[in-house]
């Protein structure tokens, strides 16, 4: 091992917090401009989405377990359940159908 | 001023509510990758270490990677340049929600912990975002994700797969939970959802285009397709409240 891990995690820690802060300290004003502000108010849905499948059947170790989870989360959700309700429910169903599966 | 107090006391209280299926979440994912990091050769300290201060899954992952291989310093600055990428989308949008009126410091704090997770909940908040409703959150996700991290290099396989396996799915379901509400008041959204869904299942099987990184995966979905909808449906008001 030729380079010192503490190193290595000093460079980790500044350049995640850099690439955080830039953005929330810099951009002060409300943006103006259409396209940007819609771009924005679309972001975290797409992103969250994008994130959310297929990835939830890989979490899992049976990915069918995983993909209940999703249908039963996206039913609860629409049904006004709570985030920790939600949460609480795919984690219980995986728990469940990984017995079965 | 003592409102104000209050108020933040209540915000603190909500943030860490909110936090729980988080913290959950994080202790069984901080724990895998504790695996990680000890197999890149880590102490458990370390591994508390790096994760106290980086707040990253993703980007923890491959910088450990990098640790592996013992590769210039420089390659870990770009590793963790693309895999943290999508956190400036986060942070522009977060930005927007922040009250002229509070304190710069905030943000600087805030900024510490901008994760998928805790940015999911914020937004989701109607209005401008109280600040310690955010460190509600961060009281319970940094000490989870930190300690749990450590344990993973300490313990390695001592929790059983069925129990990481259930708590792993935790930070989707508080995903869903963040995303399916406003599609049903908003059409436009509730199309993205589904066309993320679907356009980032093509992107986990196509040839060459599954080579991609998940984090890298995120970023080139999210601009082409809020990209797309912000020209196509652009939005009317200031939608404050998502």
């Amino acid at each position: 091992m030729k380079h010192n891990i503490y190193i290595y995690i000093l460079i980790m820690a500044a350049v995640s917090y850099v690439i955080r802060s830039l953005p929330l300290t810099l951009i002060r004003k409300e943006i103006k401009n259409r396209f940007l502000k819609s771009f924005l108010y679309y972001v975290p849905y797409v992103t969250l989405a994008v994130m959310t499948f297929p990835a939830i059947m890989d979490a899992t170790q049976s990915p069918l377990a995983g993909l209940i989870a999703l249908i039963l989360g996206i039913v609860l959700a629409w049904f006004n359940a709570s985030l920790f309700q939600v949460s609480v429910a795919c984690c219980v169903v995986v728990f469940i159908c990984e017995f079965f599966i | 001023m003592n409102d104000r107090k209050t108020e933040n006391r209540i915000a603190f209280r909500e943030g860490m509510r909110d936090g729980i299926p988080i913290a959950l979440g994080y202790f069984a994912v901080s724990f895998t990758l504790g695996i990680a990091a000890r197999n890149a050769g880590l102490n458990p300290f370390q591994g508390f270490l790096t994760s106290i201060l980086c707040n990253a899954s993703a980007g923890e992952y491959a910088g450990f990677t990098v640790i592996a291989a013992d590769a210039p310093y420089i390659e870990m600055v770009i590793v963790i340049l693309v895999a943290n990428a999508r956190y400036l989308l986060m942070s522009s949008a977060l930005s927007q929600r922040i009250s002229p009126e509070t304190k710069p410091i905030h943000r600087f704090i805030i900024s510490f912990d901008i994760v998928d997770e805790i940015f999911g909940i914020a937004i989701a908040r109607p209005g401008y975002l109280n600040p310690f409703y955010y460190y509600g959150a961060m009281f319970l996700a940094m000490p989870c994700w930190s300690v749990g991290t450590a344990l993973g290099v300490l313990a390695g396989n001592i929790l059983p797969m069925r129990v990481v396996s259930a708590l792993s799915v935790a930070l989707y379901g508080m995903f869903l939970a963040i995303i399916i509400p406003p599609s049903k008041k908003d059409k436009v959204v509730a199309c993205l959802v589904v066309i993320s869904f679907i356009s980032s299942y093509i992107f986990t099987k196509l040839p060459y285009v599954r080579d991609i990184s998940g984090g890298t995966r995120t970023i080139i979905l999210t601009v082409i397709i809020a990209g797309l909808a912000s020209v196509l449906f652009p939005v009317k008001e200031v939608q404050n409240e998502a």
